[in-house]
């Protein structure tokens, strides 16, 4: 089984049942209540994962409070988005995000520019990394 | 005369316990944390929109707790600053006396033109606490596997049920109310598997009985939990844990093992279990960046690194105090009591007034049973053991434990940030929050020297190192902050 | 005073520079080499770079040419690490192993000037700069965006510079020093120097925390601890820490393709302000990250992490490049530069006391120019005809020794 809401009927809590509200989730619409996080509409619609690993791995939500980003995803144009820390409004537009690298550096940064000319965000979907060889160090 | 500016980070139990303190010893207080309702991780508070008319149901002391939160939030000298992180602390010049200036981001989480704020406190009460801490296994990037602290805050929080056979494993106490939070949302549990022989368990809590007897409230609390796993008829195994998990894209299967009291694993004892979710804690790592940013020193225990207080809870910084789980584990009453008497002597209270002798004494108390949690429940020495060269440590960059075992052995690359720089790990995402005490302790492990001493000014490579404490949008980091005087309602005391 | 087995080399500092020498020598044959660090290799301003390999930020003269020989030499050093040492305790694919790990990037850099003045000047800059043998090459709007798409379309100038590179420095150093002990040096870390032992006016051992390290020549190569280390040794040299912070971005879609920075890096590299300056200078990493930087300031060995210093970084690198203001930056890191007044290196004999020299004050060029650095080295001390004129590089010029007024820096 797949993980669910609690039936407001039956919710010891005594809760409303809650204010529905509606987001998009790659174009794909996704239904939820007002109040839940964006990873809970996910993993109550049945999502358990939606980030790409560099591997190609699937990923969801593994801490559940905002600490090992393993549950990013772009809400609104903004990248990097935790999804069990961001409390999901109506008419939100979610893309996931992916970090494989793509074999075809050339394909990949062509696409990823055509994607930021539109705007003035960097907001692409994928994640693609196309440099085979890119370098440099992050000091620890 | 004005009014003494304490700020206080973090409002789960001991933040909220110091401001309503520091509120009491005539201080403005300014409260903030990264949540939209105080709480923290302990009494998260359902969101408004669900309209709870019983939400106590899911908490211990859900009364009190009540009581607290309408003092503090409406006192006239209590800023309440919600969905408010803190991405730096800055330290004041060298040799200059000073606190560290607060900078902020207000909105939600995440988001984008977040107004900045820098407070400048004249005293700081860090209360941060802290996340599970899980130890890598095969598998253990699966989807489906969650930190224990996951499956309890989405059934708190959101009443969201991760699954219908449930496994949870791991050590510690706090396996038993992520259980009971499970069962009482309806998940079918499997099992609760404690990783230490009952003769550990038991050693540590039984060597000072009466201590125990002393934190009636986390005892009564911890027996209830046991009470209703017996009656739900839920195993809890001890000597026990979870090796591996598989799965196609998400876990399906869990392989569980005996252990010895060291966590080696005892050869033919393994068990696959079906599962559609796993809850793994370890303990609990605390989040030190912001008292590492402070430049407070740390202290060593069996546990873990944790924030060094003296008996005021003031760290090694003046004027900053640390309440709580970045102290040492003990959990809500011990994080309360420590709360309570920084924020009494951050907001200028009278360090000899009488009332204090019965909070340092529970104080001590709660600093007694963090000794005997760590003593019952340790990590065992062999738990590498269950790696394999592909098991991914470190999640974000999926560095693998062979990786990390080739770096540590390489004379020319073996110091610690040239190691991290070469295997990447630590280097993604979460910069280091959930591998990086494994992985300071693996390449100590495994290339079997400590790193010499660090150059002037250039920090010791440490797991809780991050400047950044949260990640701020390069948008929001080129505004100016607003000024940096704290608003507060000083006019109204 | 030689013994069995050849000159005896101590190397003080295993960052890049130290690890550079120490090959070289090692190589070289005739020498016995051991590398002394008070930490652990390369972790100290060598791991808080960017792995800079440039030319577009020099104007002609001595540290030009410097950084041409360095250039020339760094495909040819990675080159010969990767066939390996005959007998390598790692063996062929450890070194191809380590040579892969220092992500050679001849990715170029390109140089946008934002500003009409910036532009003359750039212009101007380039000019000598092709006189001295630099290719550089004029961008128009069309060619700029075709190179990097996402950098503003607000600018007056831009220049490619298709020799600049980048390594990963850390690991950098690490091969050159991997290469090094495969040829017979051997690394001691954790080990502190305290004084020196002289004779005759000589310097013959250095005293450390484990006792007496006696050699024949000793290498001055401690980065910005090498003013320190030089007093110590009771041969002070005026080499200072500037610090430089870098920020880092969450891992991105390729968005930046060359090392980008504006017009005004070269003015910051080139002035001597104790205050704040900053200028942009965007790249991409390996692992997706954004490198921006950078800033430089002179305040001693001070590690406070200064918001306001990030986010002047912050707000240059938008001027560049304005479709990054929603990406998270999560970490922030500084270092030290070496810094010497005069902005060259010091490389050489110190005629003060025989046995020390000098491999140190790169400032923030130290990993493209170890190479060249530890060449002129090894020519010198064996007395061999160096490629080029080390006299710009000397020790006892001035800016080296002249105003050695005590400061907290050099103390």
């Amino acid at each position: 089984m797949s993980p669910r809401l609690i039936r407001a009927a039956a919710d010891a809590t005594g809760r409303r049942p809650g204010r529905p509200l509606r987001i998009t989730v790659d174009g794909e619409p996704v239904t939820g209540i007002a109040g839940q996080s964006i990873a809970g509409v996910l993993l109550a619609a049945g999502r358990t994962s939606w980030r790409t690993a560099r591997s190609g791995a699937p990923r969801g939500v593994f801490c559940g409070i905002g600490v090992c980003f393993d549950c990013v995803l772009t809400v609104n144009g903004a990248p990097d988005v935790r999804a069990c820390r961001r409390r999901a409004a109506d008419g939100d537009v979610v893309t996931t995000q992916s970090r494989v690298e793509v074999a075809d550096g050339d394909v990949a940064a062509s696409q990823s520019r055509a994607e930021v000319a539109d705007g003035d965000v960097v907001t692409t979907q994928s994640r693609a990394d196309g440099s085979t060889d890119g370098a440099a160090g992050e000091g620890a | 005369m004005t009014v003494r500016q304490v700020v206080v980070i973090g409002a789960g139990p001991a933040g909220l316990a110091a401001a309503a303190s520091a509120l009491a010893a005539g201080a403005a207080v300014t409260l903030l944390d990264a949540a939209e309702r105080p709480g923290g991780q302990y009494h998260r508070m359902l969101p408004e929109e669900y309209g709870a008319a019983r939400p106590g149901r899911l908490h211990h002391g859900w009364a009190a707790f009540e009581r607290l939160r309408r003092r503090v939030l409406g006192h006239p000298r209590c800023t309440w600053l919600a969905e408010t992180a803190v991405w730096a602390l800055e330290r004041p010049e060298p040799g200059h006396p000073g606190l560290p200036l607060v900078h902020t981001l207000t909105g939600p989480a995440d988001g984008t033109d977040r107004p900045r704020r820098t407070l400048a406190p004249d005293a700081l009460v860090l209360a941060p606490g802290a996340h599970d801490r899980v130890l890598p296994f095969p598998g253990w990037e699966l989807p489906g596997v969650y930190a224990a602290g996951a499956a309890q805050a989405l059934a708190k929080g959101e009443r969201l049920v991760i699954g219908d056979d449930v496994l949870l494993a791991g050590s510690g106490p706090f396996l038993l109310p992520v259980a009971a939070a499970l069962l009482e949302a309806g998940a079918g549990v499997r099992a609760v598997l404690e990783a230490n022989p009952p003769r550990t368990v038991a050693r540590g809590w039984a060597r000072r009985p009466w201590e125990l007897a002393e934190q009636p409230g986390k005892a009564a609390e911890l027996a209830e939990y046991t009470a209703l796993l017996a009656h739900r008829r839920v195993p809890y195994r001890m000597g026990r844990t979870v090796i591996e998990a598989r799965g196609d894209g998400r876990v399906e299967e869990a392989v569980t093992a005996r252990l010895r009291p060291d966590w080696s694993v005892i050869p033919g004892s393994e068990v696959t279990v079906a599962v559609d979710a796993l809850c793994v804690s370890h303990g609990f790592s605390p989040q030190l960046e912001l008292p590492l940013a402070a430049g407070c020193a740390l202290l060593r225990s069996p546990a873990g690194e944790f924030v060094a207080v003296d008996g005021d809870q003031l760290t090694s910084c003046p004027g900053v105090y640390a309440a709580g789980e970045i102290t040492g584990i003990a959990g809500a009453p011990a994080a309360r009591t420590e709360g309570a008497l920084a924020g009494w002597l951050a907001g200028g209270g009278d360090p000899a007034t009488p009332a204090l002798r019965r909070v340092r004494r529970n104080r001590d108390r709660g600093r007694a049973f963090a000794a005997r949690l760590a003593a019952a429940h340790p990590v065992g020495s062999a738990w590498p053991g269950w790696l394999r060269p592909e098991t991914v440590i470190c999640r974000c960059e999926e560095t693998d434990y062979g990786t990390l075992c080739r770096a540590a052995t390489e004379e020319a690359g073996a110091a610690p940030r040239v190691a991290k720089l070469a295997t990447r790990a630590g280097l993604g995402p979460c910069q280091a929050r959930i591998c990086g005490p494994t992985v300071a302790e693996l390449t100590a492990r495994l290339s079997g020297n400590s790193p010499g001493c660090p150059a002037d000014g250039l920090p010791v490579a440490a797991p809780h190192r991050r400047p950044i404490a949260q990640p701020i949008r390069l948008g929001e980091l080129a505004s100016s902050p607003a000024p940096s005087e704290p608003d507060t309602k000083e006019s109204t005391a | 005073m030689r013994s069995m087995n050849g000159t005896r080399v101590v190397v003080l500092g295993a960052g890049i520079v130290g690890a550079a020498c120490a090959r070289e020598l090692a190589l070289a044959g005739g020498f016995q080499v051991t590398v002394l660090d008070r930490g652990g290799a390369a972790e100290a301003t060598t791991a808080h770079g960017e792995g800079n390999v440039l030319v577009s930020d020099k104007g002609p003269g001595p540290e030009l040419r410097l950084a041409q020989l360095s250039r020339r030499l760094w495909p040819e050093a990675l080159a010969a690490i990767a066939d390996g040492p005959a007998g390598s305790a790692n063996g062929p694919s450890g070194s191809a192993d380590a040579v892969r790990a220092v992500e050679w990037d001849p990715k170029g850099g390109i140089v946008v000037a934002t500003t009409e003045a910036g532009a003359d000047g750039l212009h101007r800059f380039a000019a000598d700069q092709r006189a001295a043998g630099v290719r550089a090459e004029v961008l128009d709007a069309d060619a700029l965006a075709a190179a990097e798409p996402h950098v503003t379309r607000d600018h007056t100038a831009a220049l490619h510079y298709p020799e600049d590179a980048q390594v990963q420095p850390a690991a950098a150093a690490a091969a050159l020093l991997g290469d090094a002990l495969a040829h017979g040096a051997t690394l001691r870390t954790g080990c502190e120097v305290l004084g020196a032992r002289t004779r005759g006016g000589r310097l013959t051992a250095v005293r450390t925390a484990e006792g007496d390290l006696a050699a024949d020549l000793f290498v001055n190569a401690a980065g910005p601890w090498s003013g320190r280390l030089a007093a110590r040794l009771g041969a002070p040299v005026d080499v200072r820490p500037r610090r430089g912070d870098i920020l880092v971005t969450a891992p991105l879609p390729p968005t930046v393709f060359h090392k980008v920075y504006d017009a005004d890096y070269v003015g910051a590299v080139g002035s001597s302000a104790e205050d704040l300056q900053t200028s942009a200078v965007v790249e991409a990493t390996r692992g997706g990250t954004v490198l921006l930087g950078s800033s430089r300031r002179r305040t001693g060995f001070d590690d406070r992490l200064r918001p306001e210093v990030l986010a002047a970084i912050a707000a240059k690198a938008l001027r560049l490049f304005p479709g990054l203001a929603g990406v998270p930056v999560m970490r922030a890191y500084g270092g030290f530069r070496p810094y010497v007044p005069d902005h060259l290196p010091v490389i050489g004999a110190d005629p003060r006391l025989p046995g020390l020299w000098h491999a140190s004050g790169h400032e923030g060029a130290g990993i493209g120019l170890s190479l060249g650095t530890a060449r002129l080295l090894r020519d010198l001390v064996r007395g061999t005809e160096p490629e080029i004129d080390p006299a710009p590089f000397r020790v006892d010029r001035p800016a080296v020794l002249g105003a050695l007024a005590p400061s907290e820096e050099s103390a």
